[in-house]
């Protein structure tokens, strides 16, 4: 299962304490219940997982890399290229449709001068289009990084913008 | 970052009954002494301490007459009542907050508010039904919300609302978050117990149902973080102790107590209100400030994207009730009420839904898998003007192949606003066949 070759160590021990700890919330043979954390854990740590990083989880986790591929190729949060440092997450589903995440998109867009699924050329923002993300009554919404702003207008997106380092 | 810019705790907050959204005059409602201050723990502790038999809280859950408010709507106590308690051998409870049905916003502010109740109703939840582990799935985009969970279970432990022999019972129980990684999917219940397992989430056959063969195949219950956090507030029933009739009787026939409606879209005061159930829409549409810039109403889809459109005059006929909107062609869902105004461009509206369900199906099924995408592509053709009268045909065929024929309901959601819309705004579909068009009302890919 595990690659004898490698030894190179990828991951900082805060991420594999944290690891460890979510490995602790399940029973001792359900360790694959913690690998969706885990792949989170390497891919807060490296913005994206790369196929080497996502074997060395499957290591740590002790499942087949196969089964970590699954995984990281199912869920839509996990980046399986690279991303820039900010990941700009929009919803333009229906109810910041209905209240103008057009503008939201479009401003982005043209400030950024980047595409869907594009980085900017300097390596600071990644922009995405995402599904509903539970704040519709904030709509129009966004997500950047861990953090939700709602009641988008290009204005505050200036100021949210600003304040990124 | 830490600024002012980030949504607050409170910005969409709306209240008008106080089971699961706390009343707006607490302080900081989300800390353990808050909740305690206003009752919290108080069933916990006299079911423990007063070894009260599981049964009569079933009893109490079945004539409060609470539906389980994920979507399907099915009877809390009646579910709990599923569980072989007796049997030997580990059992578990489950909370579904993995909210993401395209409308849906309240268990994400239950869970920043009053993440303590739910972890209250959830221990309640394993004393009844014999499980010692619960775990509370979270989709991944709520790391705010999953922060206050985390940091209320810390408190409980701290404090000896989890842990080992609570309140001296013998009883055990430890609760735990677990975090998604985005997937609407996981919503469906067989599905986050796999996702939960560290799988894909792809939905399982049923039967076995998950009371049977659940998490790792032990006997599981999974019910939604708002049917969770209302629990504690009905054995409390305001002071008549273990009287499922207060809840019920915040309700209508067949309705029991208060429910969080998301209200959102074209509306002046968009937020999550927490009404009786069995209110008349009128008056909800009222509390959030009615349709916003003076528009009047079109239509609403009141319990999220997947249940049936309403034209105007049949959702101001309606409560806010089960059998009301049943009655009236549509359902209550998860209480997603999304509103539309007269400028809303339906073809518009339904493209972007079918292209949800297109992107969020997880694959497994062949008619949800292929169906989905045909059903967004021919929307698409005929949003942008290139459509023919014979598309509109093929959409109803589509769906109605997929309903029914799939694992799990989402098929059947892909289908059902095809349907609806089709049955009330075909006229629209035809205006933009007929014109040719481009459409005129902007979607953010055309921006």
């Amino acid at each position: 299962m595990s690659n004898p070759n490698r030894t190179e160590k990828m991951l900082s021990d805060f991420s594999l304490s944290e690891i460890e700890r979510e490995l602790s919330k399940f029973p001792a043979d359900r360790r694959q219940s913690a690998l969706m954390a885990a792949l989170r854990i390497a891919q807060d740590e490296h913005l994206w997982l790369s196929p080497e990083l996502i074997e060395y989880v499957a290591d740590i986790i002790q499942v087949p890399a196969v089964r970590a591929f699954e995984v990281a190729s199912f869920y839509s949060m996990y980046e399986l290229s690279p991303v820039g440092r900010h990941k700009i997450s929009v919803c333009t589903n229906i109810s910041c449709m209905l209240r103008g995440c057009d503008k939201v998109v479009g401003h982005l867009k043209n400030k950024l001068k980047i595409d869907f699924n594009e980085t900017t050329k300097d390596g600071k923002y990644t922009l995405k289009e995402v599904e509903c993300l539970a704040a519709c009554a904030g709509a129009p919404m966004m997500q950047i990084d861990h953090d939700y702003y709602e009641e988008l207008t290009p204005e505050k997106i200036d100021l949210i913008l600003e304040e990124l380092k | 970052m830490n600024s002012e810019l980030i949504a607050s705790r409170y910005s969409s907050r709306r209240v008008a009954a106080n089971v699961c959204l706390p009343d707006p005059s607490i302080d900081k409602p989300w800390t353990l002494e808050s909740y305690r201050a206003n009752g919290g723990y108080q069933a916990l502790e006299k079911v423990l301490s007063g070894s009260i038999p599981h049964t009569d809280i079933i009893d109490t859950l079945k004539l409060s007459n609470i539906r389980g408010r994920g979507g399907a709507g099915f009877p809390v106590g009646v579910k709990w009542s599923f569980m072989p308690r007796a049997a030997d051998g580990q059992k578990y409870v489950v909370c579904n907050s993995d909210e993401g049905e395209p409308g849906t916003c309240k268990d994400r502010d239950i869970m920043r508010l009053n993440p303590h109740a739910l972890i209250e109703g959830m221990t309640l939840g394993g004393y009844v039904m014999g499980a010692t582990v619960g775990y509370n799935y979270i989709r991944g985009e709520f790391w705010e919300p999953y922060q206050s969970v985390e940091q209320a279970i810390k408190e409980a432990r701290e404090a000896g609302f989890l842990g080992k022999n609570l309140f001296g019972s013998g009883f055990d129980f430890d609760l735990h978050n677990y975090l998604g990684s985005g997937a609407y999917i996981c919503g469906e219940e067989t599905a986050l117990l796999n996702s939960l397992e560290g799988k894909k989430g792809e939905p399982r056959f049923k039967p076995p149902f998950p009371a049977a063969f659940g998490l790792y195949g032990k006997p599981t219950t999974i019910n939604n973080t708002e049917s969770f956090a209302s629990v504690p507030a009905i054995l409390r029933a305001n002071g008549d102790w273990m009287d499922g009739e207060w809840f019920k009787n915040l309700g209508v026939e067949n309705a029991g107590g208060v429910k969080v409606f998301s209200v959102t879209g074209h509306v002046e005061r968009p937020g999550n209100y927490e009404i009786n159930m069995g209110t008349p829409f009128s008056e909800l549409l009222k509390m959030a400030g009615g349709v916003w810039k003076g528009r009047k109403l079109k239509a609403v889809i009141p319990g999220g994207s997947s249940v049936p459109v309403m034209p105007a005059e049949n959702i101001l006929k309606s409560n806010m009730d089960y059998d009301s909107l049943q009655q009236n062609g549509s359902s209550v869902g998860a209480g997603s009420v999304i509103i539309m105004d007269e400028t809303t461009d339906m073809v518009a509206v339904l493209e972007r839904l079918s292209y949800f369900y297109h992107e969020e199906s997880c694959g497994q099924c062949t008619p949800c898998r292929e169906g989905t995408g045909w059903l967004y592509r021919i929307l698409k053709r005929i949003n942008s003007g290139r459509g023919t009268m014979e598309d509109l045909d093929t959409l109803l065929d589509v769906a109605n192949r997929i309903e029914g024929r799939t694992i799990c309901a989402l098929g059947d959601a892909a289908a059902w606003p095809v349907q609806s819309f089709l049955k009330h705004y075909r006229h629209e579909f035809e205006a933009k066949i007929n014109a040719g068009i481009t459409h005129s009302y902007p979607t953010a890919n055309a921006a």
